[in-house]
């Protein structure tokens, strides 16, 4: 509960006196930069993967002969939108880009670039983490649109390379009964895990106190407090907005 | 001028600061003095508001530092600049975007105009080659001296170090205490150094505070402090052999001018030396 109180004031000195706009942008962009193009490649291979076992499994299950082949492809469009894109590239994402930015964060703690920045009369709450979570909500969604995509298209080559169904019959599932409403749920969702992350891991790392050990204990925290952050919002997510 | 009166700071109820009181001058360089533990660095960080005292208040040249709007608090810290123990350059920034920082941050200089002076004072401490060097690439003591010109590069009116000279070999460790002792001289900055070391003290000590579990004991000169009468003071002084030896010359040297009618008794002679 106290956690949570100066969790809540920390999120609060994060939008008191910033810096000018023109520094918060170009502090966004660098670490747009950080966050989304270092991801791309594992949020890619994971993605996809994901996508191939998802329609090999679900054909492997579906051995019902009443049961149209093109379900597959329905299934694992429903499935990677509204679950598996969000969710698995959020957790893969709360591994990679919050120890980074617990780390980083501690690191610049421990060794008072912090204490240095405050000196100079800079509101470093604002000056480094504001960019981290604004950077985050701008390149999660479009990290899980690439993951939809890329899990789409590894649905696809994985289906049809074990010819458990041929591309038309793919498509045709694809195409059935598409709901848009669940992409701007799944959208609605990488924010919300976006803002988590970013601000979980940040307000671990900017807090560490003591040595290496103590940044390292930060990391490992700032991931595993934001899967289950995701997890749980996930979960109220689905409850409140389905 | 910095005027702290009263300082006073606990931890968890235990008090670190015992209500200090004192005046930092410009154009000299001062020292806070004293054992390990004793609150040195805590004074320090509430003197540039790293830490909110319990107690007490800070004057920057008349202006009210302590409890006063964060505008005016901000004022003052533009002109604040500080060298930290472990120098604290951003390690994402080379050397010179580490000079150019502040300026970029604090003042409204144009791009060439902050060229020329991280140019100056990179220059200024003996660094105008390694401009292009990343933080990792550097000794430790180049790191301080980019540190000591990050901390003067916004034109600061008050420098603040902590340990400048700690982790370093005794002759660099003497040339960055030069460096800050001709800042101080040169530009008329107000400079408080905190420091454990002698021989920082004999050398650039114009004014020395002495602190001993929270309180100041002692104040004055460096060439006072030999022959104070503190008995704090004295053990700290003259826990090392070599200022056991410089004393006993100095007083072998005035008894011969016949100047000299201090009656320091043998103590230091008795006690055993330590590490
Ligand atoms: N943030 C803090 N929380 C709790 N206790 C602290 C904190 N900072 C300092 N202290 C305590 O205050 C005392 C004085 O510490 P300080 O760092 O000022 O010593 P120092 O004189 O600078 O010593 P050194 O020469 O070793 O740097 C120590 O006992 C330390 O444990
Ligand atoms: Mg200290």
């Amino acid at each position: 509960m106290k956690t949570l109180g100066s969790y809540l004031l920390f999120l609060n000195t994060l939008i008191r006196r910033g810096e000018s706009f023109r520094i918060l942008f170009n502090r966004t962009m660098d670490e747009a930069i950080l966050i989304g193009i270092n991801s791309v490649f594992i949020v890619g291979i994971v993605s996809t993967f994901i996508g191939a076992v998802t329609c090999v499994q679900i054909s492997y299950n579906l051995t019902n002969a009443l049961i149209p082949r093109s379900t597959i492809g329905f299934m694992v469009r429903e499935m990677t939108i509204l679950e598996l894109a969000p969710t698995i590239t959020s957790i893969v994402l709360a591994g990679k880009v919050g120890s980074n930015i617990a780390g980083g964060l501690g690191t610049m703690r421990i060794t008072e670039q912090i204490d240095a920045l405050e000196v100079m009369g800079i509101n470093s709450a604002s000056y480094l983490v504001l960019p981290k979570i604004i950077a985050s909500l701008l390149m999660f969604p479009l990290l899980v649109i690439l993951a939809m995509t890329l899990s789409i298209l590894g649905g696809y080559v994985a289906g049809s390379l074990s010819g458990a169904l041929s591309a038309q019959e793919y498509v045709e599932g694809l195409r059935s009964e598409f709901i848009p409403y669940n992409i701007v749920f799944a959208l609605i969702k990488s924010f919300v895990f976006a803002f988590l992350i970013s601000s979980i891991s940040s307000y671990l790392g900017y807090n560490t106190k003591g040595g290496a050990l103590e940044v390292g204990a930060a990391s490992t925290k700032a991931v595993t407090n934001s899967i289950i952050a995701v997890l749980i919002a996930d979960f109220v997510c689905a409850y409140v907005l389905l | 001028m910095i005027e702290i009166h009263n300082i006073q700071k606990s931890f968890n109820g235990v008090k670190v600061l015992n209500g200090i009181s004192g005046i930092f001058e410009s154009g000299r360089t001062n020292l806070l003095l004293g054992a390990s533990g004793t609150g040195k660095s805590v004074l320090l960080q509430c003197i540039v508001g790293l830490i909110k005292p319990d107690l007490g208040s800070i004057t920057y040249d008349g202006k009210v530092f302590t409890n006063n709007k964060l505008d005016l608090k901000q004022e003052i810290r533009r002109k604040i600049g500080m060298l930290f123990q472990g120098s604290a350059l951003f390690d994402s920034m080379n050397v010179e975007e580490n000079v150019e920082f502040p300026l970029r941050m604090l003042t409204k200089m144009g791009r060439e105009e902050r060229r020329e002076r991280v140019e100056f004072c990179l220059k200024r401490v003996g660094l105008e080659n390694a401009g292009k060097k990343m933080p990792s690439e550097i000794s430790g003591g180049m790191k301080k001296r980019v540190g000591i010109a990050r901390a003067i590069a916004p034109n600061s009116r008050y420098l603040f170090c902590d340990e400048p000279n700690s982790g370093l070999d005794p002759l660099t460790a003497i040339k960055i205490d030069e460096l800050i002792y001709e800042l101080t001289k040169e530009y008329d900055i107000t400079t408080v150094i905190v420091t454990h070391d002698m021989n920082s003290v004999m050398e650039i000590g114009d004014n020395i505070m002495f602190l001993h579990k929270g309180n100041k004991l002692w104040e004055g000169g460096r060439e006072e402090i030999m022959d104070t009468s503190v008995p704090e003071l004295k053990e700290f002084i003259f826990a090392s052999s070599l200022m056991r030896a410089a004393k006993k010359v100095d007083e072998e040297l005035g008894s011969l001018d016949e100047l000299s009618t201090i009656q320091t008794n043998r103590e230091p002679e008795e006690e055993k030396p330590q590490e």
